[in-house]
């Protein structure tokens, strides 16, 4: 299997001389869900949000698509961008916008201002999402305003916007840690039955390590900036989970 | 005395007690320079109830409506046109002060040019526009169109960078260009604040349209005046009265249009 994404010595300091990600590098495939897990503080959201350079790395580069993300600027960085989806921990939907027109925020990167402007979208666009709205199970929301929904509808809406873009890889930043324990495994189905239909790699960072044991085919755990664990869940054990985390009474019940 | 007791909770500020102290003695001597006396008041109710009474009844002859008429036409035409320009030249305006969205160096650039929109009043602005344009209501326009300038992009500024960077951020992710993040990622925030804005500012323009004239602006204020000057007391009366209902109507149709684009 050849990589779609290779990481390499990526470092990231928010303030000089006080790593967040210590040299990280990773290689994911061009398939199936890559879990992050690791405790809160440890640099999983930087790692993620280098990628698609919502963050500036310090140092390292991020090869994608034969390109290295980590120094694209102007237009290659929005073409590199409109090629990788994201899902944020609170949806990050534009509340005031319907959920149709969420969705289609999907396509920006291909629309000019002036048509998103006029909502004048593709026709093929305006299917694709209403298609898409339906495979999440909300073809009835298209209409209603984006701050209507709940929780679970709104990272619906958030994952399928994440689609509308055609994404050759989808990064999910905390995905369900907005969201009660069962909207969490609908949404992760949700999010593990679209990128397997679709073929899609999908890098999802996530607190509940049942949830990345369940639903991926790869777990990296990360502790303090590194990465501590690389593996499919069968391999991960107690030891490992001391490693990410730390400290020992939290395993015990 | 215990130590409980020594312990004073609320310690005397005595830079504060000297502030208010010399506060006050500025207040004794500004009232002592006013020169108000009983004698002065009285003579000033008398003077008032004349002029009371050369007002009554407002003159509401042809001729003077007609003046009235032209006049309140072109202090509308004049409030419209300065709010639309306003509105139109605020937006680029406003985006480029808000510091959430543009680099340091470009937003301190627009907020020098706010400043400077804002630091004289509508009629000292008329002023100096009379002298650059000539007298008339092309004079008032340009002083409102600064005025306007100031007000809504300066409160735009402020709403644009207390929106929700989260919805911004997402549309940023889909790969979309400066244009599409600001159509779909913040004006969705923002527009209905926006629109309040330039609704109080056609209010307000309204009001201000009748008070360029006085500088020589052109519009009723003009009107307004001459008629002061030519001791047309009744005649006055008449375009108060008529600035009351334009402004009554204005309230009643901007509060119209808040309620619409909520």
């Amino acid at each position: 299997m050849s990589a779609s994404l290779v990481i390499r010595g990526l470092r990231k300091e928010y303030r000089p001389g006080v790593p967040v990600l210590r040299d990280v590098s990773l290689e994911v495939g061009g398939t199936g869900m890559t879990a992050i897990i690791g405790p809160s503080g440890t640099g999983k959201s930087t790692l993620i949000r280098c990628i698609n350079r919502l963050v500036d790395p310090t140092a390292g580069e991020i090869l994608f698509g034969g390109q290295d993300l980590a120094r694209l600027k102007g237009r290659a960085l929005r073409e590199a961008r409109r090629r990788i989806g994201m899902v944020f921990q609170e949806y990050n939907l534009v509340e005031r916008l319907s959920v149709i027109e969420n969705l289609l925020c999907g396509r920006l990167g291909y629309v000019p201002a002036w048509r998103a402007w006029l909502r004048r979208f593709p026709p093929q666009d305006v299917a694709r999402a209403f298609d898409l709205l339906d495979a999440v199970g909300l073809g009835e929301f298209a209409t209603r305003r984006a701050d209507a929904l709940s929780g679970g509808q709104r990272q619906r809406v958030g994952i399928a916007r994440a689609i509308m873009q055609d994404p050759e890889l989808v990064l999910a930043d905390e995905p369900t840690s907005s969201l009660d324990p069962k909207t969490s495994v609908e949404i992760m189905e949700l999010l593990a039955r679209l990128a397997r239909e679709r073929g899609i790699p999908v890098i999802v960072n996530i607190h509940n390590v049942e949830l990345a044991r369940r639903f991926a085919e790869r777990i990296v755990g990360m502790s303090q900036g590194s990465i501590v664990f690389d593996g499919p869940p069968g391999e991960l054990q107690e030891n490992h989970l001391l490693a990410i985390y730390g400290g020992q009474g939290w395993l015990d019940a | 005395m215990s130590a409980a007791a020594a312990r004073t909770p609320f310690p005397a500020n005595w830079t504060a007690r000297l502030l208010w102290s010399a506060l006050a003695l500025y207040v004794l001597y500004a009232c002592g320079i006013l020169d108000v006396s009983w004698d002065r008041f009285v003579r000033g109710l008398d003077n008032g109830g004349k002029f009371l009474g050369r007002m009554f009844p407002p003159d509401f002859s042809h001729q003077k409506l007609e003046l009235l008429r032209v006049g309140m036409v072109e202090s509308i035409q004049i409030a419209v046109l300065s709010t639309a320009a306003g509105i139109v030249l605020s937006l680029p305006l406003g985006l480029l002060a808000a510091r959430n969205l543009m680099p340091g160096w470009v937003s301190w650039m627009a907020r020098g040019t706010i400043a400077l929109c804002r630091s004289f009043h509508p009629v000292i602005t008329a002023i100096l526009f009379v002298k650059a344009v000539g007298f008339g209501a092309l004079a008032g326009v340009l002083a409102l169109v600064v005025a306007s300038m100031g007000f809504i992009s300066k409160l735009f500024a402020e709403a644009i960078e207390e929106m929700s960077l989260k919805q911004v951020e997402a549309v940023r992710a889909t790969g979309a260009g400066f244009f599409n993040v600001l159509v779909m990622g913040v004006f969705p925030q923002v527009i209905a604040r926006f629109i309040g804005f330039c609704v109080y500012q056609l209010d307000s323009n309204l009001r201000n349209s009748t008070m360029v004239g006085i500088v020589g602006g052109g519009g009723i204020g003009a009107t307004l005046f001459t008629a002061y000057q030519r001791f047309d007391y009744d005649f006055v009366l008449t375009i108060l009265l008529a600035i009351i209902a334009l402004i009554m109507v204005a309230e009643i149709v901007s509060a119209q249009l808040r309620k619409a684009f909520q």
